[in-house]
């Protein structure tokens, strides 16, 4: 029990934290844009898949890290364009295509990987985002460690998130976005197209997803592996419900569970670890999504218009 | 743009738009092979000789087909009731976990011990599948997400259980299970063909389900809840009765791929024993439309395209992703073309 505490009163441990709930950040407020304009997009898995490898590549191939992002959220518009093509204006089935997307964006970077390398045997390596420890915040004792010794991508996650938030609540074009996730035809009599803001919030949301997955390669490893995402986009849409469809929650969500995936790495070292299969606590994240999804599911604040197609001729 | 509802669509429509669907995926299967810097009909080629191009070629794609009959008709079932059963893979594993839990050890009556496997493991894979539909039933519970939430656990406890307790002493190392005992393995169809049973029960299965499906009161019950709910429930349809018994049959089959690898390919349980058949399977039950006999033929044309990329891409240097990518093509270009069997694109 000791140990238990010991571990939640450490810095590095928050740290670890706040490093491991970054890819779920971008991801889970990607994928909270879609939804609050009415798309869920299951994509997410796939295209993080793709970011992931696309911010890679381009970085391997010599380009700085920043445009290596870049690279990853333009590699997400193309797939989430895709997507609202035919979920939106079709009005397709969300989960089908959602599903598509996943399979289509992670075969379309294995192929692109082996094609490029064909010959490799262990996964060449980049120079990823080292931490960038703020002037005068990371003197600060405690949370200097846990919180302002992080790499740029971790700041740009958080700084995201804030952006996400203020364009939704006080932005004409957030109240838009989420009147048409609520009440399309409200949104299509004010003169706005309802499947313009939809199409725009998938392509814009599915570039944050990529994102998400390029943190993995460019700032928490160096190197592409096929199966690195590894469920992260199935565990950021059980945060978008977790978080009641609001940014911040979201937020604070995925910092609960990745403080819970760091406690679970730590845990597997001390004595418990040693009784217990280390399986078990690799389960956790996936179990405790569930969970998640269980206790919020009585809470009536799914955008009322999620998963509904609009076609203009059915007004 | 919008839609606009076809009241009689012609042959021409029905027809002509999903074999268009599938000309566009061979489309795409030829860029691909351009941009791989090989000869797109070559390609194409080696990869339908690959897949039928010799005896063996025929019974390994009919080998591969077998599991994704089993999981493209998991898939079917389900989705017939929009029950989005993603977690076939989970299934089929619990499957495979139950046929080496009772296979480990022969009591010395095989044919009395091999219909006890295949029942158990159908149990097994039922009862996986039965937690996320009850989550569904009970808290309004996305089963999408949760199905898939099951495949990532369903995979940690099977490498528990090759590492730990079902781990084979005489593996040298490799993390797999011990093995089914020698006169539980499904046996093959005929002297010297390589082709097991288990492919002759994926038959069956279809025939049976299709006969569910068409002759049954639970079929015509499926199919309300699956086109309208509420109207279901109207009529007086026990609606989330019909969605276990549907969830029951659907992991059953997906377990049945599970049993069917390891007492019929493998004998053995490993974490590698599926390349992803059960999301496979939604493609297969998706371009199949969702028809039993329909999933047959597709399985046998998406194991031809894997077991051909296979060869092809060891002949012609074209990445074995190409199948992937061309799956997951042709499902969302079958998807549109159904569409617009029954809608017509209005430009304003």
């Amino acid at each position: 029990m000791m140990a238990f505490w010991d571990i939640l009163i450490s810095a590095s441990f928050w740290a670890a934290a706040i490093r491991i709930a970054s890819p779920l950040i971008f991801a889970t407020m990607g994928e909270l844009i879609c939804e609050r304009a009415g798309v869920l997009n299951l994509g997410i898995e796939g295209i993080m898949v793709m970011g992931a490898f696309a911010g890679w590549f381009a970085v391997y191939l010599g380009l700085p890290l920043w445009l290596g992002v870049a690279v990853a959220f333009a590699s997400g518009m193309v797939f989430g364009a895709l997507h609202s093509a035919l979920t939106v204006p079709f009005g397709l089935s969300q989960h089908v295509v959602g599903l598509g997307i996943t399979l289509l964006a992670t075969a379309v970077a294995a192929f692109t990987y082996r094609l490029a390398l064909p010959q490799v045997t262990s996964p060449p390596r980049i120079e990823p985002f080292q931490p960038w420890e703020l002037p005068v915040l990371s003197d600060i004792p405690f949370l200097g460690e846990a919180v302002f010794s992080q790499t740029a991508l971790t700041y740009a996650a958080f700084l995201t998130a804030f952006l996400v938030a203020l364009v939704l609540y006080r932005t004409p074009l957030g109240l838009a976005l989420r009147a048409a996730g609520e009440n399309p035809s409200a949104v299509a009599a004010q003169g706005l197209s309802v499947t313009g803001l939809r199409m725009g919030a998938v392509i814009v949301g599915s570039g944050l997803m990529a994102v998400g997955g390029a943190f993995l390669t460019l700032s928490a490893f160096s190197s592409f592996f096929f199966d690195m995402v590894n469920g992260r986009g199935w565990i950021c849409i059980a945060l978008v419900v977790f978080g009641a469809w609001r940014p911040g929650k979201a937020v604070m969500g995925a910092i609960l569970f990745a403080a819970f995936d760091a406690l679970q790495v730590r845990l597997q070292q001390t004595p418990i670890g040693a009784v217990l299969p280390y399986q078990l606590f690799l389960a956790m994240p996936y179990i405790l999504s569930i969970v998640a999804l269980v206790l919020m599911s009585r809470r009536a604040e799914v955008p009322q218009a999620l998963m509904v197609p609009y076609n203009k001729g059915e007004r | 743009m919008r839609l606009e509802p076809i009241a009689n669509p012609g042959p021409a429509r029905i027809y002509g738009l999903p074999a268009l669907a599938l000309g566009a995926t061979v489309l795409v299967a030829s860029v691909l092979a351009l941009i791989a810097g090989a000869n797109p009909f070559a390609t194409l080629g080696l990869i339908v000789k690959g897949a039928f191009g010799s005896k063996f070629a025929t019974l390994e794609t009919l080998n591969r087909a077998t599991p994704l009959i089993f999981t493209g008709l998991a898939v079917a079932v389900a989705f017939r009731a929009k029950l989005w059963n993603i977690g076939a893979e989970a299934q089929l594993y619990a499957g495979a976990v139950m046929t080496v839990l009772i296979g480990m050890h022969s009591w010395g009556a095989p044919w009395l011990q091999l219909p006890v496997m295949a029942a158990l493991s159908i149990a097994a894979g039922a009862l996986v599948l039965l937690g996320p539909v009850l989550l569904k039933t009970r808290f309004g519970v996305d089963e999408v997400v949760t199905t898939l939430l099951f495949n990532f656990i369903m995979l940690l406890f099977v490498s528990y259980l090759v590492e730990g307790p079902l781990k084979d002493p005489a593996g040298m190392g490799w993390p797999k299970s011990v093995p089914v005992a020698a006169d539980l393995r499904l046996p093959r169809i005929a002297q010297g063909l390589r082709l097991h049973w288990g492919f002759a029960l994926a038959l069956i299965s279809a025939l049976l389900i299709w006969v569910i499906q068409t002759r049954t009161v639970l079929g015509y019950q499926i199919r309300a809840v699956g086109q309208n709910p509420q109207a279901a429930r109207f009529a007086g349809i026990p609606v989330n009765a019909v969605l276990v018994k549907t969830a029951l049959i659907s992991g059953g089959l997906a377990a049945l791929a599970g049993f069917s690898e390891v007492a019929g390919l493998k004998g053995h349980l490993s974490r590698d024993l599926s390349p992803g058949f059960g999301y496979t399977g939604i493609i297969v039950a998706m371009v199949a439309l969702l028809h039993p006999l329909g999933v047959v033929l597709t399985a046998l044309f998406v194991a031809g395209i894997f077991v051909g990329a296979d060869s092809m891409s060891r002949a012609a240097g074209v990445p074995t992703y190409i199948a992937d990518i061309l799956m997951a093509v042709a499902l969302l270009f079958m998807v549109l073309a159904i569409l617009l069997t029954r809608y017509r694109v209005v430009w304003r």
